[in-house]
């Protein structure tokens, strides 16, 4: 019983990461701007199969292929938020929810094009392979890795939103963004760079996640709906929120796989619906 | 509706949208023309009518009533698995059928449309989403039901008023795709002319004015909502009835997404967006879409970001800016105005 609960809390865990990690930057840039840029994981999707072609194709080191497959995504995704993004901001939800379909679809298509259909995943470094002790029973090394990884970077989130110069930025931004610019904050260029470090976080999630979820072309659609639950239940524009939105998520999907299968994702949904029911600013809305 | 009624410019204007313009029967024209002019393409005239109706009924909320929602095809495949469900059980009378799929459809527009339309934004995106994901898993988990991924067996649909029988080259099925289509097109027309569609644009444009009017805002949204997944479900059921086949796939996302590029191609908040759109989507898929279906997913993306960077309001917002451009009085009033962009001249005092 305590064996299945471990398996549960531990699995679900490592979702949860995977999902906070790519979801965060979503929730940050929507609270800013208030752009519902579905096509959010597609950065996530793009990062993994940078990484995927630097690591399995080219040999290159493992958190090297990361670090650049963030950067790269970044770099992309400033292109994107300047190009294509920017001049729907002032336009109406629906130009925003075509305009990421559109680029959904078309991440789509490359990625069957370059990678094809089959589900891949970046190959584990060999230093975290294999199974690691702790305590009375063994964890797969790789995820307790991930699962710290996803920590670090929650608390490192934490402090850069809640304990600095930039952090408060931000915040001010999300509560009133006129009034933020009336007190001299360039709101534009605070998106940016924001938009940049949540793409470049969801590429990580993407590469760091792809052994929990693969790689497939069909990747931003097939997780949409997981990955706009964190961001609706969280509630948009905080750093806390998304985290306890991707455990409950992450821990409920492990759950219902192991306990009830088949009938997993019918339970989330409605327990999701009934939350939002509820509150439907999510549990740490800033209204 | 008295003729001596005062003539101020808005009524003038409210009036003008009643009144039935020339042009407004060439899609008719055009629908009559294929059946005898185009036999061989008939199966692909009828899907094509199923999805103007499929669009008409997302215009409703999402053109007219300004609620962005991606899960439309929740209620298409509530009203196709109720139709087929009722086929398959030996109900097989097509009018049936379709009234039955509009009302089960339309329960599930309200009792949804009661959760989800307390949210705004993505929560609102998300939730029709999953009204739609739900479904699927429910009907994936009935599978001794609805058949599962494998797709429901044994629809047997009767003859329509137990003489018109559905004909191997889709004649009949063509026929009655046009006249349900028709018939929804009165209603909808209708609907979207009178006071409570103009209220609906009054919403979209400004909800807490229309609220301090005292427009009972939310109501007035849910029986929208509510009257979109009814015609929706009257889709879902004339595609069940003419392909005697329903499976998963009627609740997927890829749906709910192409009826609304479908909508939006054509023109959001028009009553004949769905009308350009759709037909225009489906032929084209019809020609590209065949040898490679992800090379079409890409020239599809392409369009829909140029469509919102460069066209909005679709084709019919082209043609009304070439019109402006143009600056002809004769095409101006031929061609049906847009119903939500012009601001200035419904506002009065």
């Amino acid at each position: 019983m305590t064996d299945t609960l471990i398996s549960i809390l531990f699995s679900g865990a490592a979702f949860a990461t995977v999902l906070y990690l790519i979801s965060v930057g979503l929730s940050i840039t929507m609270g800013l701007l208030g752009i519902a840029n579905l096509a959010h994981g597609a950065f996530a999707m793009a990062g993994g199969y940078i990484a995927f072609t630097l690591v399995n194709r080219l040999g290159v080191n493992f958190f090297v292929a990361l670090a650049v497959a963030a950067a790269i995504v970044a770099l992309i995704s400033v292109i994107l938020e300047r190009l294509i993004y920017a001049p729907v901001y002032s336009a109406g939800e629906l130009e925003q929810v075509l305009l990421s379909i559109g680029l959904i679809f078309v991440s789509v298509a490359v990625a069957q094009f370059a990678f094809g259909p089959l589900p891949l995943a970046v190959n584990v470094p060999s230093s975290l392979q294999g199974q690691i002790q702790l305590g009375w029973r063994s964890f797969p090394a790789y995820r307790v890795f991930l699962i710290g990884f996803g920590a670090v970077v929650f608390v490192m989130l934490w402090f850069a939103i809640e304990r600095t110069g930039l952090g408060a930025r931000i915040r001010a931004a999300v509560d009133n963004r006129a009034m933020a610019e009336g007190v001299g904050i360039n709101t534009r260029t605070l998106f940016t760079i924001v938009f940049a470090i949540g793409s470049a976080l969801a590429a990580i999630g993407g590469a760091l996640g792809s052994e929990v979820v693969a790689l497939t072309p069909f990747y931003p659609l097939e997780y949409l709906v997981y990955f706009l639950i964190v961001v609706a239940v969280g509630g948009l524009g905080t750093v806390g929120g998304p985290a306890l939105a991707a455990l409950l998520l992450g821990f409920g999907d492990s759950a219902c796989k192991i306990l009830i299968p088949g009938f997993g994702a019918f339970f989330i949904y409605v327990v999701v619906f009934l939350l939002l029911l509820l509150r439907p600013n999510g549990l740490f809305g800033r209204t | 509706m008295a003729p001596s009624a005062p003539s101020h410019p808005a009524i003038e204007m409210l009036l003008a949208r009643r009144r039935l313009k020339v042009i407004e029967i060439l899609p008719w024209m055009i629908a009559v023309g294929a059946f005898f002019l185009l036999p061989q393409y008939l199966t692909l005239g009828s899907q094509i009518l199923i999805m103007v109706l499929f669009a008409l009924s997302l215009d409703i909320t999402v053109g007219y009533a300004g609620i962005v929602i991606l899960g439309q095809a929740a209620f298409y495949g509530m009203g196709a698995y109720t139709a087929g469900l009722l086929a398959a059980h030996g109900w097989g009378d097509p009018i049936f059928g379709l009234v039955a799929a509009a009302f089960t459809a339309a329960m599930l527009g309200l009792l949804s449309g009661a959760v989800i339309l307390r949210t705004t934004g993505l929560a609102l995106l998300m939730l029709g989403m999953a009204v739609a994901l739900i479904l699927r898993e429910l009907a994936n988990r009935l599978h001794d039901i609805t058949g599962g991924f494998d797709g429901l067996r044994g629809i047997n649909v009767r003859p329509i008023f137990g003489y018109f029988d559905f004909d191997f080259f889709g004649q009949t099925a063509f026929l009655y795709c046009l006249a349900t289509l028709f018939l929804a097109w009165i209603f909808v027309r209708q609907l979207v002319n009178s006071p409570f569609g103009r209220s609906l644009v009054g919403i979209q444009e400004n909800e807490v004015r229309m609220a301090a009017m005292g427009t009972p805002v939310r109501r007035r949204k849910l029986i929208a909502f509510a009257i979109s997944a009814g015609l929706a479900g009257m889709a879902g059921a004339l595609s069940v009835q003419v392909n005697q086949f329903v499976s998963l796939s009627v609740f997927s996302f890829e749906l709910s997404g192409t009826v609304l590029v479908m909508l939006v191609l054509g023109g959001a908040g028009r009553l004949y967006g769905a009308f350009i759109g759709a037909p225009l989507y489906m032929i084209a898929q019809d020609a590209f879409a065949k040898g490679d279906p992800v090379y079409w997913l890409f020239w599809l993306g392409l369009l829909l970001i140029g469509v919102v960077l460069f066209a909005r309001g679709g084709l019919l917002g082209v043609s009304d800016t070439i019109q402006r451009l143009v600056g002809s009085h004769l095409l101006r009033r031929s061609v049906a105005s847009p119903d939500t962009t012009s601001r200035a001249s419904g506002a009065g005092s």
